[in-house]
Order: C-alpha cells, then structure tokens, then sequence
C-alpha cells in the first residue's frame, strides 16, 4: 500500500516534470515569432516577384510589392472561390491581395473603415443604395477610362445603369441572382401532360391541366410578403415595362397609377383562383417548397429565385435537373425576355494602378471564368462563356439572366425599408392583403399607395 | 465615492460648530446616500422617459418638431387603433381568467394527496420562454391537419365516425353540362330514359385510383326504362386526349353510386359504376326526365381543420397561450396566499354547519381578496405589454388582426419602419396605461406597511 503511493507520487512528479517541460517549450515558440511576420511579408512578395514574369501573360502589368484590401460579404465556400479568383489576380500581376469578409455588416463594416481614414480598396456590396450613397459623398472613385469601355463592351445597358450614379459609371456588377424562375416538379407535370408555356395564359393553362390531374396548380407560401412582392415586381416589370418600374421604383408615379392596376389585374388572373394550393396565408415560404418537392408533393409549381435550386437540393426528395426544373417566369401579353433580380458590384475607393488593374480585371470574364465551374456564381458579363457553368440549371438561370432584354434590381430592396423590408406593413404586408382578396384591386392600391406615401417623405 | 468617505469625518466635527452647518451636513449625508441610486434611476429610468417624450414630439427622422402630430397619427392610424383595441381586449380577458384558473386549480388542488405534483405540471409552463411557446402554439394550431395538433384531434375524431369516400376533392369537368352543388355532381339539364349521360370528372391523381380501375368505355346504348352512361376520370397522363369524351388512357371510376333524381327530387333509381365506369340505372319511368346525380358522399374530403390562425380566431389562440402560461403563476401565489391563512377560521365555520361554498365565498375568498388584487394588477401591467406572443404566433395574413401596441410600437421603430417619432409616441402610450395600475400597486404595499 505504501511503496504503492509512493509510486503514484513518483509519476506525478514525473507528469508535472513532463508538464512544465512542455509549458516551458511553448514559451519558446510564443518567445520566436517576433521576427517571423517580417519574414512572412517578404516570402510571398519574392515569390511573386519570380512568378511574375513566367506565368503574366501579355497586358499584365507587373504591381509586385503593391498591396490590395478587398472586401465583400461573402464567407464560407462563396469566400473560397472568391479567393481563388483574387489568387490569378495576385499570380498574375505579383500584387498581394488580401480578403476580408464583412458577413451581413456591409454599411456598418465599411462606414467604420471610412471614418477611420483606411478604407478598403475595393468593396464588393449587395445594396445598389449603398452604392449611391458612397458615390454621392464622394468615397468612391469612378472606373477609368480602360474599364469603363471592358465595362461598356461585356454588360448590357441594364447593368450599366445599374453600375452609374448621375451618370458616371462606378460599378463593376460581379455575381448576379436571378429571382424570376418558375420551378416546377417534372414528375408530377409529366402527370398531368402539362408542358413549359410560352407566355402567362399559357401558364394558367397549364396549371388548370396540373389542378385537374389532382394536385394543385401552384403552391405559394404568404406568410410574409417578400415571396408576393416578388411575384408583383416580375408582373409590372412585364406589363409596365422597365421605365415605369423605375419611376414606381423612385415614387415618381403613384401606386393608383393604371400600370400598378393592370399588374394587379393580372396576378388576380391566378390568385385566388383554384389553381392555386389552399391554405397560403398560413404557410411560409420554405413550407410551399416542400408541397413541391418535398416527399408527399401536393403542388406543380412554386415560383421564387433561383436560390429555391439550393433548398431544394437541402431538402434531398427531389434532385435539381432531374425532376426539379424550372423556365422563365412567363411573359404578360407579348414582353420580352426580362429578369428581376438582386446582384453583388465592385466599387473602388482608390484610385492607383494596382485598384485598377483588379477592377478590370473583375470586369473581364477571365475573373469569372475562375468561380463559375465551381458552382455558386452567376455571371452578369455577356462574354463569359456559358459552357463553363458546371450544370444545365446554372447555365439555364445565366443565360436567362444574361438574355434578359431588361433587368431590374428587386424593387422592394430599393424602396425605403418603412415600405419595403417591414413584416407587417408596407408593400409586404399590402400584398398578403391582396393575395387574400384579389378582386379589391382599387383598394390594395390605395393602401399601398398610403403606405408609400408615409415612407417616402420621411 | 469621495463625498461618503468624507462625510462621516465632518459629522465627527461637527458638534463643535453651529447648528445651521450642522443640518447642511445633514443633508450632505443623506445627498451622499442618495446620489447612486439616483443617478442610477436617472440614467437608467428618468432620462429615457424624458427622452422619449420629446423624441415623440419629433417627425421620423427626429429633425423636425411636429408637437402632437404622431399622437394624432397614432389615434387616426387604422392599424394602430386595432393595437389598441386588442390591448384592451387582452387587459379585459387574460388577467380575470388567469386569476379565475389560478384560484380554482390553488383551492381544488389544496386538498389534494399528490398536489405538489400537479402543481408542479401546471406551473411548468412558467419554465418555459415566451418565444418558445409561441412557436409550440404556432405549431399546435397549424390549419394542415398534418401540422397542427389540435386540427390531427379534431380531424380525428370526426373521421372516426364518417366514412371516407373513394374519391376525395374530385370536381366535375368544366363546360361539359355538368356543375357541383353542395358537394353533389349532376347534370345541368335532365335526361330522358333511353339516353346515354356521360359524366366526366378531374381533379383526381392516377395514384388514388382504385386498383380495379378499367379502361372507360362507352356504355351499351340503354333500353327505354333505362339510363346508361360512364363515370371517368377525364384526364389522360401524360396529356392528350379531347376533354369530356371517352377515350383512350381514361380511366373509368368504379364504385361510384349514381342517382336518377326525378323533378320532384325523389331518387327514381340507382345504380353503382363498374370497374370501367359504366352505369345502367333500370326500372325508370319512360314518360319522366331525370337529372344524373352524383352523391356529395362519394367525394366528401372527410373533416377539414379548423383555420385557427386566421384573423376570427387568431386573438383566441393567443390570450390561450398566454392563460396556459400565466395560470400557473397564479396558482402559486394563491396558493401561499392560502398556506398563510389560518385554518381554524375554515375549521370553525365548518363546525358551524357551513356547506364547502358557503366556506368558500364568505371566509377563504375575503381572506384571499389581497392576494388576488396583487395577482390580477401583476398581470394586468404584464398583459399591457404583451409582445412575444403576438410577435411570434400569427402568420402574416392575420398579423394586423392580432396586433398590440408593443408590437406595433417595434414594427414602426426598428422592424424596418425606422419611424422613431411614432414609436416613441406608442411607447409613452404604453406607460400612461400601465401607470393606474403600478400607482394602484404601490398604494397597497404602503397600506399593508401601515397595517
């Protein structure tokens, strides 16, 4: 018993002999990396500076020794291959290019840096207003003449307008969503021997043929009033056109105007109708992707943006380009090709070469051409090759976007958020009205008309 | 933090110096004593009321003095006005049920043998956050009755003593001389004996289809006294096919009980469909014309849930939310209330020859009146800013049919709406209405002090 706690001393001594070792050699380590930093600025700017002229190829200009802050949103996978684009930029030109995800804290994150005199140098933010916002208070910097023509020669004009404020061009629009895709489960319209449609009554045709095969037309969950809101923005886009979307867009017409009549007139053409699931009002947004795709699908069809293709791959009943497929949301009496929808710009707050070297380089599709394979990017630029997408969904929802003869930003993100972004009130909350009662066109104007009214002036 | 150091120093002094220095220093004491808590309630309490009340005064973007003009707002303001109108339903129900509930289950559960145990169960709510039961009674309540609870028991029940028919939700093809009444499929105009009447349904999957289902064929031309005609399923898969005529790919629907109802509305006949939905209804009058019906129970879709969360019944469900939470606080404090009270003045009236109600109403009732007043004022200020609840349990389309003023309040200062000035304005709404009944609270902790 004794020699047998003596034993057991013995090794705790031993441990803590071994503990204190240990202790006293990661004080060495923590003692050492004074003077590493320095050693890991220069490696990586010498290793540029060899890489440089063997792999630039023609037109790159060599910026090794230069630095670059750029920061944007994206985290996870998104900030992976967004990395991967910026290491060819580095690879490239020699340039260090560092990354910072700001997360959901773009305003916040970027008016801090500003008000601490070290802006990033480049800055890739979801909000056009913040766009203008910085452009107007004159933080940002115009693109130069070299890419604003990169620019002029790769994107349509809807993107152009939306890259300008009073009339200088400022952004270079990256990644693209595209919010006016109907999907539909293939299972059950093959079913009902419905076919994709060419416009709006061809839609509500086919949904009469799906509601008569036993399952509902569509399936839309007006729970909250984004999904309607979207649903109203891809409807006047086409019956108004893109003109009149913006000036409702700004309140420059009101909401009794006869164009938000006629937009109105059309959804009640399908709501309210027996072709649509019962029970809406109560059933949030991922529940109406579920009646869909889920295991027990009680609908055909739900209509939102392109990122129903990650919910649905989440949910795992139904597989994205097998039975889970969509089209375009349909055109109303005769419109063209047209895309709602949201999108990421690059704006610089600098001014030197290296910034603009990485802007035209993210305006060219070489940048692009890095991410697009790897899934997750939807390119706004004309001149990246559709091929590159890694499957006929993405390609499907690029090409859409990229054909669209006129794009427009989400309305209600661009409306003051009192109208806007507010559950339970405002454009939102006027839509759930409506959806409940479609046939009181007059009055969900005159609502909505109030609602804007109370947000704008403030 | 210098003043109390100093200030017993002084004091220590002080005897030798005139009298006026000496009540200075009084005061400086009892300043000293005073000054945390009161800087304290004055950041924390005092300044933010102030505040608000000018902030109130103020148009959204705070830089614009508009006087009453947000008040005004507030009492013209459709969704505003229900706010407050549900508030005063809540302070009207809640509180009076939750001390009704907590008095019953406190005295029934007195006598009781294992009464800590159910105590235990009926307090356990109170364990349990807001938000959370919010989302259990959002759950419980759901329409679906695949979701909701309560509509799985309702549904239950009522399917248990129906029968369920064969083919739930079918309708009748549109346009093809038929029409749906109250659940009955028929023909719009009436048919001679000797004729063929085809009636072609949808809205019925391929997958609910009995598994005899046929092929439908074109019934056998009748004899004079006889109808014929096929039930089918007017839907090709796959597509294709003309509508409302027999044809390949239909199917027929067996099983269907097919009526032959004379002017008068008497059943003249009757037959059921056969596998390839053929009928032949015999024994007609050849003189009569009928109309082909289709009894309502071949497609009843069984009971339907009760829509809960819809804006009838949507404050219902969230005062039952509130009562499940709350009774039991009640009961707690009901139940010490009546742990303090002394037995024998039951004992006695019981030795007296009073009945249990008698008992009840005349000594343990006035005995308890205290604990009740200070039970039921608790939740009156509780149930003024209700805000969990309502934020949490109603979907979008009855959101403005359950709203309050704390709600309300949130959604027009930082749910987006970014209208401080009308926010702040419903927040010193709010404590107007919550100070009767913290002044009436106050009053009786001093009364009972002096007692």
């Amino acid at each position: 018993m004794f020699t047998r706690s003596r034993r057991t001393i013995a090794a705790l001594a031993a441990l803590s002999m071994a503990g204190v070792a240990l202790l006293s050699a990661c004080g060495n380590d923590a003692a050492t990396p004074t003077d590493t930093p320095a050693a890991g600025e220069t490696t990586p700017a010498a290793g540029g500076e060899t890489t440089t002229p063997a792999e630039g190829g023609a037109g790159a200009i060599d910026l090794s020794g230069q630095s670059l802050n750029v920061v944007a949103a994206w985290s996870g996978s998104e900030q992976e291959n967004f990395e991967a684009v910026l290491k060819k930029f580095e690879e490239d030109t020699g340039a260090t290019v560092t990354y910072t995800s700001f997360g959901d804290n773009g305003p916040t994150y970027i008016s801090g840096q500003l008000e601490g005199g070290t802006p990033p140098n480049v800055a890739v933010v979801g909000q056009p207003a913040l766009m203008q916002q910085l452009a107007k208070d004159g933080h940002l910097k115009p693109l130069n003449a070299e890419v604003k023509s990169a620019v002029e020669a790769n994107y349509s004009q809807s993107w152009l307008d939306l890259g300008s404020v009073d009339g200088e061009l400022y952004g270079v629009w990256f990644k693209a969503a595209n919010k006016s895709t109907m999907w539909y489960n293939a299972d059950i319209w093959g079913e009902a021997g419905a076919e994709v449609p060419a416009d709006w009554d061809g839609f509500l045709t086919q949904l009469g043929l799906i509601r008569d095969a036993g399952y509902a037309g569509i399936s839309i969950g007006a729970d909250v009033g984004w999904p309607l809101t979207d649903w109203f923005e891809n409807v006047y886009l086409r019956t108004a056109g893109a003109e009149k979307y913006d000036q409702l867009t700004n309140h420059e017409i009101p909401w009794t105007d006869d164009s938000v009549k006629e937009a109105l007139e059309v959804l009640a053409t399908l709501w309210g109708t027996d072709m649509v699931q019962d029970g809406g009002a109560q059933r949030g947004f991922p529940e109406s992707i579920s009646e869909v795709f889920g295991a027990s699908p009680q609908a055909g069809t739900v209509y939102e943006g392109d990122f129903v293709a990650g919910v649905i791959a989440a949910d795992g009943n139904s597989t994205v380009g097998e039975n889970a497929l969509f089209f375009d949301f349909p055109s109303v009496k005769g419109s063209g090709p047209a895309v709602v929808g949201g999108g990421d710009v690059a704006i610089q707050f600098t001014d030197d070469d290296a910034t603009n070297a990485l802007m035209a380089y993210l305006a060219s599709p070489e940048s692009a051409a890095i991410w697009v394979p790897k899934g997750g990017l939807t390119s706004p630029n004309n001149a990246v090759d559709t091929a590159l997408y890694p499957d006929d969904i993405s390609r499907q929802i690029a090409e859409a976007l990229t054909g669209a003869e006129a794009f427009r930003f989400d309305m209600s993100d661009l409306t003051p958020s009192a109208f806007g972004g507010t559950q339970g009130q405002g454009f939102w909350q006027e839509m759930i009205t409506f959806y409940e009662n479609p046939t009181d066109v007059q009055g969900a104007m005159d609502r909505l008309e109030a609602a804007a009214a109370s947000a704008y002036t403030g | 933090m210098t003043s109390t150091v100093t200030a017993p120093q002084r004091s220590r002094t002080g005897a030798s110096k005139p009298r006026s220095s000496g009540r200075f220093k009084r005061g400086l004491i009892i300043a000293s004593f005073l000054a945390p808590a009161l800087i304290v309630l004055g950041a924390l309490v005092a300044y933010p009321i102030i505040f608000t009340l000018v902030r109130s005064m103020y148009d959204r973007a705070g830089e614009k003095f508009i006087g009453w003009g947000n008040y005004v707002t507030m009492f013209t303001n459709e969704t505003t006005f229900t706010a407050i109108r549900n508030n005063i339903l809540w302070v009207l129900v809640a509180p009076a049920v939750c001390t009704i509930l907590g008095l019953i289950f406190a005295v029934l559960l007195q006598r009781l043998k294992w009464k800590t145990a159910f105590r235990l169960i009926i307090f356990m709510p109170m364990a349990i956050s807001m938000l959370a039961a919010g989302v259990i009674f959002r759950g419980l309540f759901q329409e679906s009755p695949q979701l909701g609870a309560v509509n799985a028991a309702i549904v239950g029940v009522q399917n248990a003593f129906g029968d369920s028919a064969s083919y739930p939700g079918a309708k009748p093809r549109q346009g093809v001389g038929l029409e749906a009444e109250a659940g009955i499929i028929a023909t719009e105009s009436t048919v001679a004996p000797g004729s063929v009447a085809d009636l072609p349904l949808i809205a019925i999957r391929q997958n609910q289809l009995p598994e005899d289902a046929a092929q439908a064929v074109v019934a056998s031309p009748p004899e004079g006294n006889q109808i014929s005609g096929t039930v089918f399923l007017d839907v090709v898969p796959g597509g294709g096919g003309e509508q409302g005529v027999v044809g390949d790919g239909k199917s027929g629907l067996p099983g269907i009980r097919v009526d032959a109802v004379a002017d008068d509305g008497s059943i003249a006949g009757h037959a059921i469909t056969n596998a390839d939905g053929t009928y032949l209804i015999e024994g007609l009058d050849p003189a009569g014309v009928y109309r082909i019906a289709l009894p309502a129970s071949n497609f009843g879709e069984g009971a339907q849930g009760v829509s809960w969360l819809s804006s009838t019944f949507i404050n219902a469900v969230v005062i039952l939310s509130y009562v499940w939470i709350w009774a039991g606080f009640a009961m707690v404090m009901i139940s010490s209330g009546l742990s303090a009270m002394d037995p024998s003045l039951q004992e006695a009236a019981r030795m007296d020859g009073a009945s249990e109600w008698k008992v009840f109403t005349r000594i343990t009732a006035p005995l308890l009146a205290p604990v009740l007043v200070v039970v039921f004022v608790t939740l009156i200020i509780n149930v003024l800013k209700i805000f969990d609840l309502v934020y949490v349990i109603p979907p979008g389309a009855s959101k403005p049919a359950a709203n309050v003023i704390a709600v309300e309040m949130w959604t027009v200062s930082f749910g987006g709406g970014n209208d401080y000035g009308l926010g702040s304005a419903l927040a010193i709404l709010l404590l107007i209405l919550v100070l009767p009944s913290m002044i009436m609270n106050i009053r009786r902790f001093r009364e009972e002090r002096t007692r």
